[in-house]
């Protein structure tokens, strides 16, 4: 399988805190790909180098290259709005904006101007929602308020939201931290149903749930990469010793 | 040791108590005195005196209505300049300016916010005034002047000078009131937005639609210090007690007729008019601010829920 997503050589910074070493890494496509590590490892930091989120932030900076279907994207010419619709991304807290349900879906299509008429934005609508295996539970309130939903539904609404827009590449930072265990159970087999069309890379810092949903799994540590590998095999015979004391519970 | 303690403890708390009560005594003290001491025109005019267009204290006529309006008018003008304007600051300082500069910026505008009352009045007298008069106004004049607003003679002084002047003491509150609301706006707001593809300006958008009753808010603050504004109005506003359509003309303003008429209002009826105008002014501007509170305290709590 291809690779979707290749890092090479990548070093970041804080202003003069690096903050990560020398990542090389593949992200294949249409695969689930888990970043696993101790809290403050640079795991969200490195996933959203991938959409430039990190743009946002002054001070940062990043050497190295990063290339999404072969182009690199912190090249000069690079058009980030145009990265971000292709690279779609779900947060750790669920963060509808204040609307509606349908304009909560609506407003990646609109921005964009993806939709021909009234019609065909409805129709995206209830894709994206339905993708997001939340329509049987909303399609009888699409009007009101997002903050009705619980705190589940408000994530897989905002999965949709982030699918509305046809991406390729979907980023997920601890997507169900914050979740209880039946909506995070949603989320995680919604995760496995997405890859069928989309790359997915999903940080979590619960090791399970990279077992259950991921193909690969690659684990950081102190800003370095410590080891990539086939999940099943990074869960039973890690090359590393530092990777197994970690899934092990020696420290984390 | 613990007898002593307890007694210290009460006491101080029953002082303290007395301060926070002095607040309410002090409100309620001036709301009394100022309906006693209005009574004579509340029983000779009635309701007439809010609506009467004739002030000739000479002649023991007092009609509020050219001051009410003067007050308005002049405070719409203000809000029309001043709320676009401090919009456009706040946003810039919040969404665009790097620290370095935005830092400087911010405190610029705290600094406007601490000129006294009668410096403004005195620029507006000295540089305003004349500007509007031989630049503003004739432009005014020559592209609308076919609007009742802008046709009349150009003095320089009048509702106009009045208004602009208040934008301009209005514009630092206004500023400071949005950013804080902008900035209470959680960044995963922004982010969201950003990672669907959304430019700059449509993530601003984003922002004001979670800050948009803080706005609200902002603006009916700077709208109650817009009315109760005084010094510097009553220099430019040119006092006079007239419902004029062109902005150019003189007005008056309730704050200002207070100002510049107490110390000669020795008759009975001529004071309580005087009065009553004050406490109509106390009621809509306390109401005003009550009702900016309010919708600044809702965005806070909101945005602190998630």
């Amino acid at each position: 399988m291809g690779s979707k997503i290749r890092i090479k050589n990548m070093d970041f910074f804080y202003g003069s805190n690096q903050a990560l070493f020398d990542i090389s890494l593949e992200i294949p496509d249409r695969q689930v790909m888990a970043f696993i590590g101790p809290s403050g490892c640079g795991k969200s930091t490195f996933l959203r180098t991938l959409n430039r989120m990190n743009d946002t932030i002054p001070i940062a900076r990043l050497t190295g290259t990063v290339e999404i279907d072969g182009k690199d994207i912190y090249a000069p010419k690079t058009d980030v709005v145009a990265l971000r619709r292709k690279v779609g991304m779900v947060f750790q807290k669920s963060n509808p904006f204040p609307k509606s349900i349908y304009e909560n879906v609506a407003y990646g299509i609109r921005i964009n101007r993806m939709h021909k008429d009234r019609a065909d934005l409805d129709q995206r609508v209830e894709k994206a929602i339905r993708d997001a295996a939340l329509w049987d539970e909303v399609k009888d309130r699409l009007n009101t308020s997002a903050f009705g939903l619980s705190g589940g539904q408000q994530q897989r609404l905002c999965i949709a939201r982030a699918l509305a827009v046809q991406p390729e590449v979907v980023l997920m930072d601890e997507p169900a931290s914050a979740l209880d265990p039946i909506a995070t159970q949603k989320i995680e087999e919604l995760v496995v149903e997405l890859k069928k069309s989309y790359t997915i890379a999903i940080v979590t810092h619960n090791m399970q749930q990279a077992a259950r949903v991921s193909d690969r799994t690659a684990f950081f540590m102190l800003g370095k990469l410590i080891e990539v590998n086939p999940t099943e095999k990074m869960f039973t015979n890690p090359d590393e010793k530092l990777t197994e004391d970690y899934i092990t519970g020696r420290f984390g | 040791m613990s007898k002593t303690g307890t007694i210290g403890d009460s006491v101080f708390r029953t002082i303290l108590i007395i301060f926070a009560a002095t607040i309410i005594v002090i409100v309620v003290a001036m709301i009394a005195m100022m309906v006693q001491n209005s009574l004579p025109t509340i029983r000779e005019f009635g309701l007439g005196f809010l609506t009467g267009r004739r002030w000739q204290p000479a002649s023991d006529i007092f009609g509020a209505l050219p001051f009410i309006y003067g007050t308005i008018v002049s405070s719409v003008i203000a809000l029309v300049l001043a709320v676009p304007l401090s919009l456009g600051i706040a946003i810039f300082l919040v969404e665009q300016a790097p620290q370095k500069i935005a830092r400087p910026i911010a405190f610029m505008v705290e600094l406007l916010a601490a000129i006294p009352s009668v410096v403004y009045g005195l620029w507006g007298i000295f540089v305003l005034a004349p500007f509007i008069r031989s630049y503003l106004g004739p432009v005014l004049q020559s592209y609308l002047g076919w609007l009742p607003l802008f046709q009349g003679r150009l003095t320089g002084i009048g509702m106009l000078t009045g208004g602009m002047i208040m934008a301009l003491m209005v514009t630092p509150i206004v500023t400071a009131v949005v950013r804080d609301v902008l900035e209470a706006v959680s960044t995963t707001q922004r982010e969201a937005a950003l990672a669907l593809g959304a430019t700059k300006w449509e993530t601003t958008t984003i922002v004001l639609g979670n800050a948009a009753s803080g706005i609200a808010g902002a603006v009916v603050l700077g709208l109650g210090r817009a009315l109760g504004e005084t010094m510097a109005v009553t220099m430019v506003i040119g006092n006079s007690p007239q419902i004029s359509s062109s902005l150019f003309e003189p007005a008056y303003t309730i704050a200002s007729v207070l100002a510049a008429n107490f110390a000669e209002a020795t008759d009975k009826l001529y004071l309580s008019a005087l009065i009553e105008m004050g406490l109509v002014l106390f009621l809509v501007t306390f109401i005003v601010n009550a009702f900016a509170k309010l919708l600044v305290i809702r965005v806070a709590r909101r945005s602190g829920a998630h």
